[in-house]
């Protein structure tokens, strides 16, 4: 089955890795700025890193044959610093409009402190003026409820906010319901110990139905398996779902959600083969 | 709510074996800890009182079992956090058709 992952750090993972997923039947990626390992000293710092999403990143990518997307922002780890954080988002405007680019994100909460919440507001400002897509990172572990809901007071507070062209990232069986009643869109990170497992997330799925949520495996610095959306539509299949079932969560939902994004270009995989076909029209 | 694509019978079948190993690992780790130094300390831990709070759970009946787990291991939320944080000059401009 052909399926999209919607959310993987491939600037933490190997060649070998986009190798992997290729043959594993993803034909798509989607790399929200994080964390590089370190706190960047410098503006540059970040801009170099925007030119790597947005450069070498699909290059490398298309190397394995995969459709490579990205989004742009300072991460909430990193937002503790306003200053910097200012002067990062003052530089986003440059970028978005590369080929590629599908909105701000991920941006969202880390500790839930002061700091974070201003230049979470500061990025939401950014994406509203730009009338982009928003892909929001909620805290890890005992923080997540409590900063899940914050981002949501933040998010409701702003009239300007569509729920629809918002993505709430790394929901768990307390948070889902938070986002999903709302009418934003979520996604489940599939993680070997601290987010979801491949059963918990069917479980979800199976509580809550499979309309405006996808599932992605956040491959990143820590332990992370880059090819657990495969191990998500194996435990669909063993637990007797249909595959349209399964191709709307892995496939279909990505590409709704993306498809918001006014820059948004993808080739289905179907067409890929014929390149003719594709380039007809283009000469025309 | 999609129904299960699986009966209750089939999915215990699937599941006993796991479910049975996942108690072992647990009931050894509190051997281990009772049988370590100083195990008291770890008894007066409040994170101690939150796995004990968190075996309660999954003795009792219902369909939010994982749900209050998660909520067990949650932080308290504050609903008048965003007066406490953004009230004071800090906050963004935003535009006027946003409520402050
Ligand atoms: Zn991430």
């Amino acid at each position: 089955m052909y399926y999209i992952e919607p959310h993987i750090h491939m600037v933490s993972r190997v060649t070998d890795d986009y190798e992997r997923i290729a043959r594993m039947g993803c034909v798509a990626v989607s790399e929200p700025a994080f964390w590089a390992g370190f706190d960047r000293g410098s503006v540059d710092g970040f801009r170099d890193y925007f030119r790597q999403l947005t450069e070498f990143e699909p290059k490398r990518a298309g190397w394995s044959g995969i459709q490579h997307y990205t989004w742009l922002c300072i991460n909430a780890k990193e937002a503790e610093n306003v200053e910097l954080s200012r002067e990062v988002i003052k530089m986003i405007p440059e970028f978005i409009n590369n080929k590629g680019v599908l909105g701000v994100g991920e941006i969202g909460l880390n500790k839930n402190t002061k700091n974070e919440s201003i230049i979470f507001q500061e990025h939401v400002q950014l994406a509203m003026e730009l009338d982009e897509l928003i892909l929001i990172h909620t805290p890890h572990l005992q923080d997540k409820l409590k900063g899940t809901r914050m981002i949501i007071d933040m998010l409701m507070s702003d009239r300007r906010v569509q729920p629809e062209r918002v993505l709430i990232d790394h929901v768990e069986e307390h948070t889902v319901g938070l986002a999903k009643e709302e009418g934003f869109w979520c996604a489940m990170t599939l993680y070997p110990i601290t987010k979801c497992t491949p059963s918990r997330a069917a479980d979800i799925i199976e509580a809550y139905g499979d309309d405006r949520i996808m599932v992605n495996s956040a491959g990143d610095w820590g332990p992370s398996n880059p090819i657990a959306v495969p191990d998500f539509i194996q435990e669909l299949r063993r637990r007797g779902h249909p595959e349209s079932k399964i191709k709307k969560i892995v496939y279909d939902n990505p590409l709704e959600f993306f498809r918001q994004c006014k820059r948004f270009e993808f080739t289905p995989p179907d067409t890929l083969a014929d390149n003719s076909e594709i380039a007809e029209p283009q000469k025309a | 709510m999609i129904a299960a694509a699986q009966s209750a019978p089939e999915v215990f079948e699937q599941t006993f074996l796991l479910t049975r190993a996942k108690i072992l690992e647990i009931a050894a780790t509190l051997d281990r800890l009772d049988r370590a130094e100083s195990a008291e300390s770890v008894r007066s831990d409040p994170r101690f009182r939150q796995i004990q709070q968190g075996l309660e759970i999954l003795l009792s009946d219902g369909f939010h079992r994982a749900a209050q787990v998660q909520e067990l291991f949650s932080d308290r939320y504050d609903p008048n956090w965003m007066k406490k944080y953004l009230t004071t000059g800090e906050r963004p401009i935003l535009s006027p058709s946003v409520p402050h």
